[in-house]
């Protein structure tokens, strides 16, 4: 923070006193812990240098594979359910539209533990969904421990990330772009795909980063929803930290899984650099 | 609107204080000095050993398992404050939720406590690495009331190092409405029959018991072929089996959700209370049993008031409410003795003689072991 940067004149608005904080911050909590995560991956118990623990991850190939099958088909569901949401709430009127973020809000206020908790009630052998269809005669369906479970458990719990992005850059949207498509003689579809779907591509890509992350990297839903029987990349790393005690191997996966993250980010927002011309997308 | 919303929120907050200001004890206005003598029935209680005050004022610091001690709740007494108004003995308590979370605590450094309850493993790991001041059981008055059968055990054969608290068995627990016969045997958590009903532990060290406990295997073989097809034996059973829980188990088995566990003892009778469908079975194969004993850590700065501390844990009285509160076997024959003991006659905390379990302890397993299983344990769950 000192006097060297005149190659790169400090932004208008920086203030040292205001961004200090922001900065020791950062530092104590994202800087020093990534470079913990880095030392345990490259080393063994005694503290000496080793790739063993990186040259495993063969071993959690076909996990990784479930992990990101499965948040990809989350992130997939999530964005179906939020677009057309995020575009008929944008265009609500104030009262409604309040009600219906406040909708999507308040469940996240609650644990996001006992969320996914509140699903074994409901999705249990004996739990409210197989006792109703019970009474009208449909026997138990196996809805817990499945695959399907997973998958509910994540869109349930993620969706509102994914809503809430695209329905702040629908927002944004300028109706009198919409009214020009209209007089232009765009269809209604054409509408959506010429104008509504470029510009509010920055909250899609957005939501899908919020969703995906943490998706690929979640543990506690395949564990409660999943029976503990379908292991997710996440779940191998907490059975490192928390039962295992091989922090080594458990730092070297999650380093894997971060770059691994980042790799198809980039991928991601290459493509959408193209469709948004003012590349305004945001990153992670 | 804005006002409007301003206004809410602080009728909220005034709602809120209001309600606080209730729940605080009641305002002693003018007339209303009455004392309440909350002390109930604590006096009547008497005690055999000799306790004085001389150490009143200080402070000792307890390190427990979570819920393993009467604490006043539920019409159970209150033991660290009938101690602390006997003695004058201050109580710092604390709880951990793993013997393992426990040893890492200690072994930082940095802490003094002056009484931690291991179990029988972790005591002898404890043990062997110095962690542990010597327990002098010969002046604790009560220590005569601890049965015979949990003297002398493994891990501490001379009596030198820790004062049984409870003890428990894991057996198998069964639901008497979705299985038609009355299982004896391990067997049954691998039946076909019971395809989607079966439960088994969600942590390595357990969950291999039950297959080693079948095949017939010693709990802690140095043999590594032993475990592999321990191993195989869980990859086996995984393609029936319903889900790896561990707290669950209460709601599952009460609710019908899963027919067959293995669980603690004293966990089941809990679980019978709220469905009486559910039956337990010590398999014929033998099983896991593990002792929490009373120790005293190398860190303890109050060594004088910590052996007052166990001597009272002792008191027959005292070992009563523990025993009734928390459920498990008691060690102490002036329980076991006693008549007014819900749970004297109680045939899964206490097998009658003949029908005794084989019973097997876990022990500190080398280091290496540990590893292996642990990666056998992660192939299992990948499988």
């Amino acid at each position: 923070m000192k006097n060297t940067s005149v190659k790169n004149p400090k932004p208008k608005n920086y203030n040292p006193i205001i961004c200090t904080p922001y900065t020791v911050w950062s530092v104590i909590f994202i800087i020093v812990p990534l470079f913990m995560v880095a030392y345990y991956a490259f080393t063994d118990k005694t503290g000496a240098f080793t790739l063993a623990n990186i040259l495993e991850f063969p071993r959690y190939a076909k996990t990784f594979g479930i992990s990101l099958l499965y948040s990809v088909e989350a992130t997939i569901i999530c964005l179906i359910i939020a677009y057309p949401l995020a575009y008929f709430m944008s265009n609500m009127k104030a009262g409604p539209k309040r009600m219906l973020s406040m909708l999507i809000m308040v469940p996240m206020w609650m644990n996001f533990l006992i969320r996914t908790y509140s699903w074994i009630t409901i999705l249990a052998r004996t739990g409210i969904i197989n006792t109703l269809l019970g009474k009208i005669g449909i026997g138990p369906l196996k809805l817990i421990n499945t695959p399907g479970a997973i998958i509910l458990g994540m869109v349930y719990n993620f969706l509102p990330y994914m809503i809430l992005p695209i329905y702040t850059a629908m927002l944004k949207l300028d109706h009198s772009l919409l009214e020009a498509a209209d007089d232009l003689g765009a269809s209604p579809f054409m509408r959506l795909r010429k104008v509504i779907l470029p510009l509010s591509m920055p909250g899609v890509i957005s939501g899908i980063t919020m969703v995906f992350v943490p998706c690929v990297s979640t543990f506690y839903i395949s564990q409660k929803l999943g029976g503990g029987k379908t292991m997710l990349i996440g779940d191998v790393i907490e059975m490192q930290f928390q039962s295992a005690y091989n922090y080594n191997l458990g730092a070297s996966i999650s380093l894997v899984l971060m770059v691994l993250i980042l790799i198809s980010l980039a991928v991601m927002n290459h493509f959408a650099d193209k469709d948004d011309e003012e590349g305004g997308g945001l990153i992670i | 609107m804005k006002i409007k919303a301003f206004a809410a929120i602080v009728l909220t907050l005034i709602l809120a204080f209001s309600l606080c200001a209730c729940n605080e004890e009641p305002q002693r206005g003018v007339g209303m000095d009455v004392e309440i003598d909350f002390s109930e029935d604590e006096a009547e209680i008497e005690y055999e050993g000799n306790y004085t005050k001389e150490l009143a004022g200080t402070t000792i610091n307890v390190f427990n398992w979570g819920e393993y001690i009467p604490d006043g709740t539920e019409g159970s007494l209150d033991i660290n404050k009938a101690f602390t108004k006997l003695t004058g003995i201050k109580i710092n308590y604390t709880t951990y939720e793993s013997n393992e979370a426990m040893y890492s605590k200690l072994k930082g450094g940095g802490v003094s406590y002056d009484i931690i309850i291991p179990s029988d493993y972790m005591i002898e790991r404890m043990k062997k690495e110095g962690m542990l001041k010597k327990v002098d059981t010969s002046s604790l008055s009560n220590y005569k009331y601890i049965a015979d059968r949990y003297k002398n055990l493994y891990f501490d054969e001379k009596n030198e190092y820790s004062v049984p608290y409870c003890v428990g068995m894991v057996g198998l627990i069964y639901n008497s409405a979705m299985i038609d016969e009355k299982p004896d045997s391990w067997g049954v958590m691998w039946d076909e029959r019971y395809n989607d009903d079966i439960l088994n532990f969600n942590n390595p060290r357990d969950a291999f018991a039950v297959a080693q406990l079948y095949m017939g295997y010693n709990l802690n073989s140095s043999d590594l072929s032993k475990w592999d097809s321990a191993a195989e034996k869980l990859k086996e059973q995984k393609t029936i089996l319903q889900s790896y829980v561990m707290d669950e188990i209460f709601q599952k088995m009460e609710d019908g959700e899963a027919a067959i566990a293995p669980y603690y003892a004293g966990d089941f009778l809990l679980m019978k209370d709220n469905n009486p469908d559910l039956e337990f079975v010590y398999p014929k194969e033998g099983v896991n049993i593990f002792v929490d004993s009373i120790c005293i850590p190398k860190s303890s700065k109050n060594y004088e008031a910590a052996m007052m501390y166990i001597n009272f844990l002792l008191e027959p009285e005292i070992a009563l409410e523990i025993a009734e509160y928390v459920m498990y076997a008691s060690p102490h024959t002036g329980v076991t003795g006693n008549e007014d003991y819900s749970l004297r006659d109680n045939e899964y905390l206490y097998p009658a003689e003949e029908n005794y379990p084989k019973v097997q302890y876990f022990s500190d397993i080398p280091e290496e072991i540990r590893l292996y299983y642990e990666r056998l344990w992660e192939e299992v769950k990948l499988h």
